[in-house]
């Protein structure tokens, strides 16, 4: 057993905990934490599998912005915790024993199917000889050759997810005052000022007898 | 004993078999559905790096880029009617989403 045998069961172990403590988790907040958790476990297997590339970038854009994205929205909800957990534990058995079955049959057909080990492709490697480039290099190379157009409808994507999520939660507040920019940029100098033609000296006007009179009686 | 590509086939089932138990579990609750969608698509991403590896093929890695992206997409976009609704209705119930109910 190798060292690279014993950090695959690691792993996938604190993944699986991970996984089943996101599921079962009381509280959002910790369920989420859980996430990143499993997402870091995940990273790592993937690095196991010389993926760095997309390992890194799992952590960097999962768990640094989607994850937090989550914890954002979970903890700004004020949401009733035990209204939502209604009917968990009595649903618990039958899904349990439903998600073994799953686990266990599908191991089963997989394990045995799929006997392919790392010394039969090493072997395989050198007889193709293939140059050995770095792990993004080489999914640049085919990225922006071969799958340039799909990547461009997966920019598109995320340029439409962004308008959507911001279209969605954009509150127009009918009750504050702001001002409008079309009309600030439209002004002129001579529009915010008027001169006015007024002569410089006035006669001060004479007070009257019936306006000094009530001063001197009070 | 040597890593095959069972191994981590039976992880990945392992773990779609746990969010799909999640989704049963949670089925009021919106933002632990949306949590376990997320952990199925980590296991069907850990299903193609592992044949990628295995089979010396980098589309596989290709695919999975998609997959992130199109996976932050909708995260972004169930978030945020997810907070919609929240303003809208006061609580994320799925049982009480039923306006649209005949």
């Amino acid at each position: 057993m190798s060292v690279t045998t014993g950090l695959f069961y690691l792993f996938s172990a604190i993944l699986l905990l991970a996984a089943f403590r996101v599921i079962t988790a009381r509280n959002p907040v910790h369920a989420v934490l859980f996430l990143v958790l499993a997402f870091v476990q995940a990273s790592m297997l993937w690095m196991l599998l010389k993926a760095e590339f997309l390992s890194i970038s799992l952590v960097l854009v999962y768990v640094g912005a989607v994850m937090v994205l989550f914890l954002f929205v979970v903890m700004m909800l004020d949401v009733n915790l035990e209204d939502l957990r209604e009917g968990f534990w009595t649903h618990f058995p039958l899904a349990a024993v439903v998600g073994v079955v799953i686990a266990l049959e599908m191991s089963y057909v997989l394990m045995g199917g799929f006997r392919l080990s790392e010394d039969l492709s090493g072997k395989a490697v050198n007889v193709a000889g293939v140059v050995q480039v770095s792990n993004t290099k080489e999914l640049g190379l085919l990225m922006y050759n071969h799958y340039l157009y799909p990547l461009e409808v997966a920019t598109a994507v995320l340029l439409v997810a962004m308008i959507v999520a911001i279209a969605l939660t954009l509150r127009v507040r009918k009750n504050t005052k702001y001002v409008q920019p079309g009309y600030q940029v439209r002004i002129k100098s001579k529009d915010r000022m008027t001169v006015l033609k007024m002569v410089a000296t006035k006669a001060a006007v004479e007070p009257t007898a019936a306006d000094a009179n009530p001063e001197t009686k009070a | 004993m040597t890593l095959t590509l069972g191994h981590f086939l039976s992880l990945g089932a392992m773990l779609f078999a746990l969010s799909v138990v999640g989704i049963f579990l949670n089925r009021r609750n919106l933002i632990v559905l949306l949590m376990a969608i997320e952990l199925m698509l980590l296991a069907v991403n850990t299903n193609f790096v592992a044949f990628s590896y295995y089979l010396h093929d980098m589309h596989g890695q290709i695919f999975v880029f998609f997959i992130l992206t199109v996976a932050a997409a909708e995260s972004a976009i169930g978030l945020a009617i997810l907070v919609l609704l929240f303003r809208n209705k006061s609580n994320i119930n799925v049982d009480e989403l039923n306006s649209l109910k005949g």
